[in-house]
């Protein structure tokens, strides 16, 4: 008791930042936008390892080697490839504030998103015609689980570009809005990032089996 | 706290690439694309499993590839968390995939005879 009494006034040492030092508008979107993307990696590999369990329980349904139509995966691979660089090209161009070149790209990302998911559709659709659909087996309901959750980040993220071809548009390129494209620019990234593994791991492994 | 400051400021502006940047990773993403589908598509290798192998490290290197090149990952934006985001996620994911595949294989490996999904759906093998 005696010692806790001789102790420093409390009030001296302080162990935080005692001035409120000044925050750019925004300052931390990037890093929260990072993490969030992280939560979203956690996600994926939850079903990376779902597939990676089920993958081969075919319950006498198809095979993937009779599925998997090895050139659209690759045309589809292609076509979201080609986004990342365009999506690049944009960033470059919003860096100089272009407006018209910098939704001219924008523009060019979102066309091959949309084939992306377009031809996405198409081979979903084309498994379904040919019997095999998420109910067959443990191994499908992993393949349309893991893929579509891909394909509808796509979707949502097509969406986002469209917003912000507009925003740029009536705004320009203001502080604000070139933080909103660098986010997209992440999650449009890193959307192909999972791709590498959603190619690698479901179509090419699967299909050597 | 000074240079605490200047990083705080100089960090929200995110990490910039160029156009040498996402050119190199373009190239070196459709090398690392063409190659893994060329090997399975074409039958190259005699070995099934090591072409999985093959294709699992193209895959790998090309992930870096698009965090060097695409994502701008590096040490120093906001004073290292994006890194360290970054691992703490890898090392969660690991455990993820290689705990559960490890795991539901012993788990499969366990099952009394007849029970497992191969049994029924390939008996030959």
């Amino acid at each position: 008791m005696d010692r806790a009494v001789t102790l420093p006034e409390f009030d001296t040492t302080v162990f935080y930042d005692p001035d409120e030092h000044e925050h750019a508008p925004g300052g931390s979107t990037l890093l929260g936008f990072w993490i969030y993307l992280m939560s979203d990696c956690l996600i994926f590999a939850v079903l990376f390892a779902t597939y990676g369990v089920l993958g081969s329980s075919y319950a006498g349904g198809p095979r993937p080697s009779e599925l998997f139509d090895l050139p659209l995966v690759a045309l589809n691979t292609t076509m979201l490839l080609l986004s990342s660089i365009t999506y690049g090209f944009a960033m470059l161009e919003a860096r100089r504030r272009r407006v018209a070149t910098t939704q001219f790209w924008l523009a060019v990302t979102g066309l091959f998103g949309a084939a992306f998911v377009g031809i996405e559709l198409y081979e979903f659709v084309h498994l379904f015609h040919e019997g095999a659909t998420p109910q067959t087996s443990a191994f499908l309901s992993a393949f349309y689980t893991l893929v579509a959750t891909h394909g509808l980040h796509v979707t949502v993220g097509l969406i986002w570009l469209v917003v912000l071809m507009v925003q740029v548009g009536q705004r320009g390129i203001m502080p604000a809005n070139q933080r909103r494209l660098a986010c997209l620019s992440l999650f449009w990234h890193f959307l192909d990032v999972i791709w590498i593994g959603v190619f690698t791991f479901v179509y090419l492994l699967s299909t050597l089996r | 706290m000074s240079t605490l400051h200047t990083a705080h400021t100089s960090a929200h502006e995110g990490a910039h690439g160029t156009l040498r940047d996402y050119l190199i990773g373009f190239g070196l993403s459709v090398i690392l694309t063409a190659i893994p589908f060329w090997l399975v598509m074409g039958d190259v290798l005699e070995s099934k499993a090591v072409t999985g192998y093959v294709i699992m490290g193209f895959a790998a290197v090309q992930i870096v590839v698009h965090m060097i090149y695409f994502l701008h990952m590096n040490a120093e934006s906001d004073e290292g968390w994006t890194l360290t985001a970054l691992v703490f996620t890898i090392i969660l994911v690991a455990i993820t995939l290689a705990g559960s595949l490890w795991v539901m294989h012993h788990l499969n490996v366990n099952m009394m005879p007849g029970m497992g999904p191969e049994a029924h759906a390939h008996p030959s093998s």
